[in-house]
């Protein structure tokens, strides 16, 4: 999820620019060539729009290789007929490395055997790069389709002026041009002198290929990193490596907003390896990316450095949140819920209904603050130089980022050096889920080597990782429903409160905003005459942030299970329940509920309650959902759907649970509507992992403070699922769609949670509305 | 001086205090970086690598325990990807973002070796590695699949 458009002060728009030089830059250490570079043109636009004016400079534009053709940042083609296209989002899992390569492909008819993928340096020349939030398809499949479609062109008309035919004759197949009648044909490689010399076709002159052609859209390939993968090789940002580096190990203040009291570095400065001890200051104003601050401890080595920071003798100033207790505010929270709100979203009047109704359910639910955990912790190193006088000169960050350009416009203010100077390269992440598209820790790499004059490597140990995350906010969420004669809600109130994301980039900021309520509460897709949607006031103690599916994961929790507790209490299947209370197929009136849909075009990308209908259906009809009424007590089937990231999924889940409460998951079945699909495989591999992640979520997750402190700091404590918590068998099912692409990443986390614990209620009789599931006592008799 | 045998090379320990945990001698000092940090509480199994052939968790064992036992990494399982086990992996395609695959190729290729023919409950206790992205089905699958392959 992007914050971009919240915060400018944070992150910046991106948008179509004008550029002059940029430097070539090659880094032998990652082994990847940096695209762009020798930039000579006078007047590029980019993001959606093919470039303009500039002939044969701008064929030039976005390569390091004058000799080959590259009429567009995204890719290029050399004499020998490589193609190289340029991945410009980061790989963390969901296989996009490769999925946008292959669109660019398919559009130009590269044979695919013949395609290397390189990845982007952080530059707004290239257009969104904020691997977060579930965009890239969306943002990006038709500008690569219009990358590939230009370098097509111009090869047609570099093939049809050399053999003196119309270009109208001429096409492209498998990485040659061919002529349609008579027989000739001629390699990709062998028109690039021609094709550069040629101006880049206009958009409307461009003919995209029509679907029945596509070749590599929708059709599954190995991503291109799966064989350094399984071999070790590999580079994830902490294996990065700049030469002399030196390996830093950071002890920050175990509050949020603390400083160092009292140092006592002697014994540290004494232990075998370590090179320095050095002090980093405390963030000032909202936490934005800043660096937490505290105590670096440099070495020859990353556990050099980790034991001299376990050496250092450090008193804390905890500061205002040193009484935060995260069990005493859940509290407060709830206490908050109860309470009439900020009003976001109303039809009708829910409270007078519901106040004169002798007919009333409500329930509160509540989720603890979880930690993204990603396999990889946070990791970067930076070199940086300066002259003489101090002056800081160059600085290269290599990380594992979501987001280049954040990490630019982090750096940039911190060195006091221009953000578009700071030179940010990409390696693989270990995992991300919305922890690395904040750069605090490149701002530390990049403090602490110019403060050595060397490149410094950060390294997060585990224990750094879970105490010091950007949370996910601690929620409660108060439910209320009228029901009428036929066992329908007439009235539906739902009031969420947590501390809000903006927290961390306005201090002080305490109450959620709209596109937080917008992810499960107040784009409620429920047909109800009467709807109150409110949010309640929330002071953040700790660093909150987005963490995959972000705040659907408490709003839908509540709204997915809130509608399964009315089904019981009418008495009334809950899959024909949810199917009733979604009502009639029809197009939710985004502007009327004053919903932002993500900045997408809501003609494009309508809340189509059809569609999600459609994959609850789906879901009930794979799972046999029929059998749910004749399930012995111990098993369960739990249902829910939800629209989230703009995609569309249905859950059924199957538990069992023995009389002495042990929870098992032997099957799920997901349907999702994600619109157009380029890669297939890696959307069931993503629904897969959401299932997972969610039910480590559900089973386990949760964070807790005494003190200021966070108290979990290992997976000893702070528990994620294994095999064996899993569900044992994940059945994917993928709607074939022809809407444009919508989110898949996130998509599959929002409704499995309630599923899960609907599946819990129809199987023990036990309603689970305070995750996590491992507090509760599933047993029966 | 104290050496060490690692992929069937042997290294000269020159000041390493022998207490270093094997995953940070071989991530930092050897540059084999193959072997990944998760935890560094064998929780997770990131750091997995073979001690004479068992899997051990190189996060929580020092050079001194290390001693005079043969270390495998990934760098050693195979250098072209054609284990079976790594075979399996691909074939299945197995990782997202690869970061923990290593250590559950690790572990794999070692269970296989002392258990030919795992059961579901045996692969499930067996690969207790962690996974944040949530691969665990199709290192199920792709566990079997090596075995077959490894019993023709």
């Amino acid at each position: 999820m992007s914050a971009a458009k919240h915060y400018p002060n944070a992150l910046t728009e991106n948008s179509s620019v004008s550029t002059e030089v940029n430097e070539l830059v090659d880094i032998p250490s990652v082994s990847r060539r940096i695209f762009l570079a020798t930039v000579s043109a006078t007047s590029l636009v980019l993001m959606g729009k093919t470039m303009v004016g500039g002939g044969a400079a701008l064929a030039n534009a976005g390569l390091a290789d004058p000799e080959q053709f590259a009429p567009d940042f995204f890719v290029s083609i050399a004499p020998d007929g490589t193609v190289t296209c340029l991945a410009h989002r980061s790989e963390m899992g969901t296989g996009i490395r490769t999925s946008l390569p292959r669109v660019v492909a398919d559009e130009l008819e590269a044979d695919w055997a013949r395609v290397k993928i390189q990845q982007a340096i952080g530059d707004k020349r290239l257009g969104d790069q904020n691997t977060d939030g579930s965009n890239s398809i969306r943002f990006f499949f038709k500008r690569m389709r219009i990358a590939g479609a230009t370098a097509r062109t111009m090869l047609e008309r570099a093939a049809a002026a050399k053999w003196g035919v119309p270009a109208s004759e001429c096409y492209a197949e498998n990485h040659q041009i061919k002529h349609k009648t008579n027989g000739k044909s001629i390699g990709f490689g062998e028109l690039v002198e021609a094709a550069r010399k040629l101006d880049a076709p206009k958009e409307s002159e461009l003919q995209l290929k029509p679907r029945a052609k596509w070749r590599f859209i929708g059709k599954d390939v190995p991503i291109t990193d799966l064989n350094d993968i399984v071999t070790g090789k590999a580079i994830f940002g902490i294996d990065a490596r700049m030469d002399n580096q030196l390996f830093a190990v950071i002890a920050r203040p175990p509050v949020v907003g603390g400083k160092v009291k009292t140092l006592d570095a002697s014994e540290a400065k004494k232990m075998v390896g370590v090179v320095d001890v050095v002090e980093l200051p405390a963030f000032q104003g909202a936490p934005l990316f800043q660096q937490l601050g505290g105590v670096a401890v440099l070495a020859n080595s990353t556990w050099a450095a980790w034991k001299g920071r376990d050496a250092l003798k450090i008193t804390w100033d905890d500061g205002e949140n040193a009484t935060y207790d995260s069990e005493a505010f859940a509290k407060q929270l709830k206490a908050t819920a109860q309470k009439p709100g900020q009003v976001l979203r109303s039809v009708g009047n829910a409270t007078e209904v519901i106040s004169k109704s002798k007919n009333i359910v409500s329930a509160d639910y509540s989720v603890p603050h979880l930690a993204h955990a990603p396999m990889e912790t946070t990791c970067a190193v930076a070199d940086v130089k300066t002259d003489a006088a101090g002056k800081v000169t160059s600085c290269h960050v290599l990380a594992a980022t979501q987001n280049p350009q954040a990490v630019q416009q982090a750096v940039g203010p911190a060195l006091g050096m221009p953000q578009d100077d700071v030179l940010v390269n990409v390696t693989l992440l270990g995992s991300g889920f919305g922890r690395k598209s904040k750069p605090d820790y490149c701002v530390e790499a990049a403090l602490l080597s110019r403060k050595m004059g060397r490149p410094v490597h950060v390294t997060w140990t585990r224990e750094d990782d879970l105490n010091h995350d950007y949370y996910h906010a601690i929620s409660a969420v108060h439910c209320e429903a009228a029901m009428n004669e036929s066992g329908l809600p007439s009235a539906w109130l739902q009031r969420a409160v947590y501390p809000t994301i903006g927290s961390t980039f306005v201090a002080g900021a305490s109450t959620p905003a709209p596109w937080e309520a917008e992810m499960g509460l107040t784009d409620l897709p429920y047909d109800v005459p009467n709807l109150t949607l409110e949010v309640g006031e929330a002071k953040a103690h700790v660093r909150i942030g987005w963490l995959r599916s972000v705040c659907h994961i408490q709003q839908n929790f509540a709204a997915c299970s809130f509608a399964d507790e009315l089904a019981h209490h009418a008495k009334r299947d809950p899959f024909e329940f949810l199917l009733e209370l979604l009502g009639k197929d029809r197009k939710l009136d985004m502007v009327a509920a004053k919903l932002a849909n993500r900045d997408a075009p809501m003609d494009e990308y309508p809340y189509d309650i059809a569609r999600l209908k459609n994959v609850l259906r789906r879901a009930a009809e794979k799972a046999d959902w029929k059998r749910a009424k004749t399930m012995p007590k111990g098993r369960g089937l739990g249902i829910a759907c939800s629209r989230s990231f703009l995609g569309y999924t249905g859950h059924v889940i199957e538990v069992e649970v023995t009389k002495d409460g042990k929870l098992s998951i032997p099957k799920v079945w997901v349907s999702i509507d994600a619109g157009i699909i380029v890669s297939p495989d890696r959307v069931r591999a993503q629904i897969e992992g959401a299932s997972i992640m969610a039910t480590s979520q559900a089973l386990f997750g949760k964070l807790s403070f005494k003190n200021g402190r966070a108290v979990e700091s290992n997976f000893d404590s702070y528990v994620v699922a294994k095999m064996k918590d899993g569900p044992r068998e994940i059945n994917v099912d993928i709607v074939p769609s022809e809407a444009p692409p919508a989110g898949v990443g996130e998509t599959g986390v929002a409704s499995f949670a309630p599923a899960l614990c609907n599946a819990i209620f129809a199987a023990t009789g036990k309603r689970i509305r305070d995750l996590p599931l491992s507090g509760h006592d599933l047993s029966w008799a | 001086m104290p050496t060490i045998k690692v992929n069937g090379k042997s290294y000269e320990l020159k000041d390493v205090p022998l207490d270093t945990p094997l995953l940070w001698f071989l991530r930092d000092h050897l540059g084999m970086t193959g072997t990944k940090y998760g935890c560094g509480v064998s929780e997770c199994g990131a750091c997995t690598v073979h001690l004479n052939g068992v899997a051990v968790q190189s996060c929580v064992t020092t050079l001194e325990e290390v001693g005079e036992s043969e270390v495998t990494t990934i760098e050693g399982l195979s250098n072209d990807g054609s284990h079976p086990v790594q075979k399996a992996w691909k074939e299945l395609n197995v990782p997202q973002c690869g970061y923990c695959q290593v250590g559950q190729i690790m572990m794999a290729a070692a269970m296989l070796k002392s258990n030919g023919n795992p059961t579901d409950e045996q692969i499930e206790t067996e690969m207790w590695n962690i996974c944040r992205c949530g691969t665990y089905p199709r290192i199920r699958d792709a566990v079997k699949a090596a075995a077959k392959e490894m019993s023709r």
